[in-house]
């Protein structure tokens, strides 16, 4: 039998990237390169193997200028089954109370000697400042509305293996649009692979400008229902709004919640997705959450896996120079 | 002092309609005469393929003293305005104390005489420590030699202070600059609303919140008769109101900035906080819009809007930096190489809005090239080529949105008072 080590080889010419920023930047080719990837992982933690030591000796960095506990998690899981080192930096605990700069915080921790920092911050770009500034690799784990490319990548990945492919489905990314990085990743990921994507959510969080980009728009998701293959629900994000787009809850409820009545009027496979935390009662009600059609569990197995591949492209051994 | 002999230049004053290739006689600092001939008594200064314009004026910059010296001093950035062509600059009185009492534009007006590099006008503020609550004591600031009242930075967001404003300033003759910002709109902005800060994820500035305070500061002009200066218009539809104002004879004038006829946008998509300013850089749709305007009069002035912070300000997540971009040593080399080479403008409109335009605005002696005025002269080189380097800049900041770009044309002699204050 094969090791996962010896299936995964040295890390392909095709990736050269020593950071991860966004989905935007990455071709079909290195989406399709990290699924391929992520799955050999997947199946060796299926069969049991805890270890899988592919890039030990390396020290990733978790520096999170923001809450998170799945996303920080499983990056650190991530990085220990490869047998990498991980070390935990929150914002709160840190010299940046005492007026430290970003850059500067994340310079000393580069200094300690630190081969990766995976960053997570409110403001869009901070991970590209940390990656023209700092020597070690960087991957973005959310930077404010912008991107969290693992996300849309285990998303995606969730969509491919449970649908078979990505390219040639209908998948609507509902809710919050406007504050959503994940929206984002999903919508660059799922457009590289081919799939039509609809973004579906109140017209105060829904730009029409999306349809320049080719994404179709919509404001009722009792009209998009019927052809859809795949449903992603992204959570309200309260903490980002500076004015309240729509009126209550309530009625956000009322016109999105996904629930028994709408599921009735899906397609009969309907895949449905939420990037959690989910907000039960508001974008999904819990008979939909946890039921048959629901991927939420998988897509966190998902995530962890997509982390190793992905930390496993960055950091792991290249084929020697011929 | 010897008098100067500024020989075969292509002399272009707007202010008289000259261009023509003349020798310009200089003697006890002012313009002396045209098509004079050398005596051999006078310093020749040899123009030859060069143009001569009266010292060119930005009436918006930021010098940053008092209060903020680690971006600019009084002394540097005058410095930095002589090395961009500038013999006069209207500074902004967005300070720490801001410039609202007697003592504070004298305070300028010393470090300015001291530094010794080119003519210096205050503009004061419209409200007491720029609140937007109550007047400055705008009759004693112009007995001080305020020559203008903005509280640039933050618009005047009260109706009734700013129809107070242009009614108060009516009896001394002023304008009211207005920075034109409906703040409600732009809360956390950082950059236009557009379809890149759709992709982005960053919170919109959008050009609305400019269109509707520009047509506010309008309709509260022609309602009192007061004279209004937008600064740094950016949007289409603050250009269009601008246009119909003009048509019906409203008093109002307005500037617009290199970057914002220059730059869109797209430039974000590096995350780099030198091309964050407010109003922020704008779709091609409204950057072609800025470039009608000026191109048909609609816009009166090119300022810089020169806006220095220091590095470890700028060098910040994109939400923190502040706003602002330096310009004083870049604006004449963008306006040479994106107006008049792609053909947008000719020479004497462009140095109209960098001379005899301004000057008229602040009701200032400047920017001609009349006999017995105030010898204030640039010689600037049409053909210079060089590339923006912000490490070499006289100005202490160096956060310019053209760095590294290859540019056309620059000041190559500055003129005050008939004594040269930069030769490069």
């Amino acid at each position: 039998m094969v090791t996962a080590a010896e299936e995964l080889g040295p890390v392909p010419d095709l990736w050269k990237r020593r950071h991860l920023l966004a989905l935007e930047d990455l071709s079909a080719e290195e989406i399709s390169l990290i699924f391929d990837k992520a799955e050999v992982f997947k199946r060796a933690m299926a069969a049991g193997q805890r270890k899988i030591p592919v890039v030990t000796g390396k020290t990733c960095v978790n520096l999170f200028f923001e809450n998170s506990t799945r996303t920080r998690n499983s990056f650190s899981l991530a990085a220990r089954r490869l047998g990498a080192d991980t070390v935990d930096f929150s914002a709160s605990t840190s010299s940046l109370s005492k007026g430290e700069t970003f850059i500067d915080t994340a310079k000393n921790i580069e200094a300690m000697g630190i081969d990766l920092v995976v960053v997570r911050h409110h403001t869009p770009g901070a991970p590209q400042l940390l990656a023209q500034n700092l020597n070690c690799g960087v991957i973005n784990a959310g930077d404010g509305p912008h991107e969290h490319p693992t996300q849309g990548l285990l998303d995606i990945l969730t969509i491919r293996q449970r649908c078979g492919r990505v390219a040639g489905l209908t998948v609507a990314l509902v809710g919050d649009i406007a504050h959503s990085r994940t929206a984002r990743s999903n919508i660059w990921g799922l457009k590289k692979l081919g799939a039509h994507v609809i973004v579906c959510g109140p017209s105060t969080l829904v730009s029409p400008r999306w349809a320049e980009l080719g994404v179709e728009y919509s404001y009722s998701l009792d009209d998009i229902l019927p052809r859809v293959d795949v449903l992603n629900l992204l959570r309200i994000q309260f903490e980002r709004q500076t004015t309240r787009p729509f009126p209550s809850v309530r009625e956000y409820a009322h016109l999105y919640a996904m629930d028994r009545q709408r599921l009735a009027k899906t397609k009969p496979d309907i895949l449905i997705l939420a990037p959690g935390p989910i907000n039960r009662g508001v974008e999904v009600t819990p008979d939909v959450a946890d039921g048959p059609h629901s991927a939420i569990l998988e897509q966190v197995t998902n995530g962890v896996a997509v982390r190793m591949a992905v930390l496993w492209l960055i950091l792991g051994e290249r084929a020697p120079v011929k | 002092m010897p008098a100067t002999l500024i020989t075969n230049g292509r002399v272009i004053d707007p202010s008289q309609g000259i261009d023509r290739v003349t020798n310009l006689l200089v003697s006890d600092g002012r313009i002396a005469a045209y098509d004079a001939t050398p005596t051999g008594q006078e310093t020749v200064i040899d123009a030859a393929g060069k143009i001569v314009v009266p010292g060119l004026i930005d009436m918006h910059v930021h010098l940053r003293e008092p209060g903020f010296e680690e971006d600019e001093t009084i002394a540097s950035g005058t410095a930095a305005a002589l090395a961009g062509g500038f013999a006069s600059i209207a500074c902004i009185p967005n300070t720490d104390p801001p410039i609202d009492t007697q003592g504070a534009v004298e305070f300028i007006r010393d470090r300015a005489a001291r530094a010794d590099h080119c003519n210096v006008f205050v503009i004061a503020c419209v409200s007491k420590n720029r609140e937007g609550k109550e007047l400055a004591e705008i009759g004693q600031l112009v007995e001080a030699g305020a020559v203008a009242f903005s509280d640039d930075g933050a618009p005047v967001s009260d109706s009734e202070l700013m129809r107070r404003a242009f009614e108060y300033c009516l009896m001394f003759d002023k304008p009211v600059l207005n920075h034109a910002e409906i703040r409600e709109l732009t809360s956390r902005g950082v950059m236009h609303e557009g379809l890149t800060s759709l992709i982005l994820g960053l919170s919109g500035i959008p050009a609305a919140a400019e269109d509707v305070m520009t047509s506010r500061d309008i309709a509260l002009a022609e309602a009192t008769g007061g004279k209004l200066h937008i600064m740094h218009v950016s949007t289409a539809n603050s250009v269009d109101a601008l246009r119909r104002a003009k048509s019906r004879g409203v008093r109002v004038t307005a500037e617009a900035t290199p970057h914002h006829f220059t730059l869109t946008d797209e430039c974000l998509r590096s995350f780099d906080s030198n091309f964050k300013m407010n109003p922020p850089l704008r779709g091609r749709e409204h950057v072609q819009a800025v470039i009608a305007g000026l191109a048909d009069g609609t816009i009166d002035v090119i300022a810089s809007d020169h806006a220095p912070h220091a590095k470890e300000k700028k060098m910040q997540e994109l939400d923190q930096a502040p706003f602002g971009v330096i310009g004083l040593e870049t604006s004449l080399a963008v306006v040479i190489t994106e107006l008049i080479e792609p053909g947008h403008l000719d020479w004497p409109t462009v140095l109209r809005k960098m001379t005899v335009n301004p000057a008229r605005i602040l009701g200032i002696p400047k920017g001609t090239l009349q006999l017995g005025a105030d010898a204030d002269i640039t010689i600037i080189d049409p053909k210079a080529r060089w590339t923006v380097d912000p490490s070499k800049f006289l100005s202490k900041s160096s956060n310019t949105p053209f760095a590294g770009r290859e540019l056309t044309g620059r000041a190559d002699l500055v003129m005050v008072g008939g004594r040269v204050k930069f030769q490069r």
